[in-house]
């Protein structure tokens, strides 16, 4: 082994250039080989078969039947639950993103200095953001809970409860939702912030400008690049949401809480057992999602220039 | 200002919140009072997220009818979760298995990968890399469907093995990204010098390399058995047999038992156990793991 076996370097004798080359590629694929095993057996193979699934008939237990091209995709779109479940997750994740990046900014700026107490609420905002969603969803159903939560007897008193309503189950399942994840957002906003350099601040002051002004006008735009990655983060997320609703609302009442992939859960294994169904959503979930992300990364692109 | 805080103490700190330094002052009286609202709102805010844990741990172990802890103040509930089924034993070592197993893989497949795209020149480079990447993109539930597919055909059906290998690939992009930056962050001057010393990029590897990436690997290996430890969609979709249910499956599935009475006493036995690894790792590590993530944040 010599010096000019170092990668990226130019090798020191003309002679042995290429064989080093040669050494060096094929020592850099010994190295990658476990990626490129998993890569292409988990990732690459499977969303080629989701694609063949989509256009097969494939049931969950006699599985590949045959090609039927366009009969999944037919009977997707056209899925009792299909419109109901796009309609229901569009408006969740609207609703999600914006309050998640809203009180994500503002308790960024409520704790972004340092400080005993400060420091004690970070970590206590943070805190749930630890836990995995099933287990927060699972807490949460007993805190819903009209028999054993906190509010139980109030509710019982008073008629009322939280998942009773198909808006009370989106709200309650929201106050979940930014339970476990403003910490995360908060957490990020920090970094955004942190990165904005303080004579910007110092300017602004002289000039001046009241706090207000100085928000709208000097932190949101330097924010930028962290608010396109926060929306393009909590978009994503909320689209494929999945857990909180399984466990906590069920897709309920009245089926009104079921989200797209809640939907592909029910058509593969309960009930329809239908995988090349199931695929045909996810097909169209996978291309919906690349879509929606090119297009927000368009929109914060042209904004800012 | 020693304070626990989660970010660096030695950082500068934007002025826009900028009532702060007058707190710092002694405090009269009057300047405690005209802050009273900021204590009362941000001590409500606190609460609120501190509420739904401590009070599942409190009630977990107070008594309530209906549930396994009626009569005092003790431990009933855990006892009945000890009794559900299999036995939260059982669902405790399927948890560890399927986390130590992606831990494991993680950390080895994205430690010769990261060494790799840092380190060598070879064919294929940027396309393999971004292909990893481009697992972030695709829904969960997209791959989920064929992955089960797949490992039926293979003989992975039901097993737990199974479930780690899903939950590795999806941990692939962060950590392959993560181990790249952690080694293109060491000097290249230590990798020649041990070349020049004779050494094999094996031995490089091990002996130099390993101790210097020593951080990101720990990151990484944390993300992944926070991972393990919490997925749900994987076991639920991959695992059918009830005594190779993870933990959070058995939890979940606690609600449906005998004639859909759920335990809510036993449930929130069960919250508790699986928060307090998560809870605890995050206490002992939130200071090393919150300054890594923004310090490398910071740099891109």
């Amino acid at each position: 082994m010599t010096v000019a076996a170092l990668p990226d370097r130019p090798s020191v004798t003309h002679r042995g250039a290429a064989g080093h080359r040669r050494a060096q590629a094929l020592r850099g694929w010994l190295y990658v080989a476990p990626t490129v095993v998993a890569v292409a057996a988990l990732f690459v193979f499977p969303l080629l078969l989701v694609f063949r699934m989509s256009a097969s008939k494939w049931p969950l237990l006699t599985g590949y039947q045959g090609t039927n091209l366009p009969a999944d995709y037919d009977k997707a779109v056209h899925n009792r639950f299909f419109a109901d479940s796009v309609i229901f997750t569009v408006k969740y994740t609207v609703l999600a993103t914006v309050l998640l990046l809203t009180l994500g900014l503002g308790l960024a700026l409520l704790v972004q200095e340092s400080g005993r107490w400060r420091g004690l609420m970070r970590a206590s905002f943070l805190v749930p953001s630890a836990m995995g969603l099933a287990s927060a969803s699972l807490l949460f159903y007993v805190l819903y809970s009209p028999l054993a939560g906190p509010f139980a007897s109030n509710m019982q008193h008073h008629g009322w409860s939280f998942l009773g309503t198909p808006d009370g189950a989106l709200w309650s399942t929201l106050f979940l939702i930014v339970w476990r994840y403003a910490g995360f957002y908060m957490l990020l906003m920090l970094v955004g912030l942190q990165s904005i350099p303080n004579d910007v601040f110092e300017a602004a002051r002289m000039d001046g400008a009241s706090r207000w002004d100085t928000f709208r006008r000097v932190t949101l735009p330097l924010l930028r690049p962290t608010l396109a990655l926060t929306t393009v983060l909590c978009v994503t997320g909320s689209l494929l949401a999945f857990e909180q609703f399984y466990i906590l609302t069920k897709g309920g009442p009245d089926n009104s809480t079921i989200s797209v992939v809640q939907l592909i859960y029910i058509v593969a294994f309960q009930g329809q057992n239908d995988l090349g169904v199931a695929a045909a959503i996810s097909v169209i979930a996978l291309i919906a999602l690349i879509i929606i992300n090119v297009a927000q990364l368009r929109a914060f692109r042209t904004e800012g220039s | 200002m020693a304070a626990p805080t989660v970010i660096a103490d030695d950082r500068r700190t934007t002025p826009l919140a900028g009532t702060v330094s007058a707190a710092r002052k002694p405090v009269s009286l009057l300047g405690f009072a005209l802050r009273m609202p900021y204590w009362v709102f941000t001590g409500a805010l606190v609460a609120i997220f501190l509420f739904p844990l401590v009070w599942t741990a409190v009630s977990s172990v107070s008594p309530k009818a209906g549930t396994s802890q009626v009569n005092g103040w003790g431990l009933g509930n855990y006892e009945s979760l000890t009794h559900y089924q299999a036995g939260i034993w059982r669902y405790l070592f399927n948890s560890a298995f399927v986390a130590v197993l992606t831990v494991v893989l993680t950390v080895g497949i994205s430690f010769l990968g990261g060494y790799a795209f840092a380190r060598f020149k070879f064919p294929g480079r940027n396309v393999v890399f971004l292909l990893t990447l481009a697992i972030l993109m695709v829904p969960y539930a997209t791959l989920l469907i064929p992955l089960y597919v797949l490992l039926n055909m293979v003989g992975l059906s039901n097993s737990l093995v199974g479930v780690a290998l899903v939950v590795t690939i999806f941990q692939l992009p962060f950590a392959t990204f993560m181990m790249r930056i952690s080694f293109e962050a060491v000097p290249r001057e230590l990798d020649e010098a041990a070349l020049v010393d004779g050494c094999s990029s094996w031995t490089l590897l091990w002996r130099v390399l390993l101790p210097a990436v020593r951080p990101g690997l720990i990151t990484v290996g944390l993300f992944a058995f926070l991972a393990a430890w919490n997925d749900f969609m994987a076991p639920l979709i991959l695992i059918s047999d009830s005594n190779l249910a993870t933990l959070p499956l058995a939890v979940a599935n606690l609600r449906g038992q005998v004639q859909g009475v759920v335990d809510y006493g036993a449930t929130e036995a069960g919250v508790v156990v699986l928060a307090l690894p998560c809870i605890l790792l995050f206490l002992l590590l939130q200071r090393h793991y919150v300054r890594g993530f923004m310090s490398g944040a910071l740099k891109a």
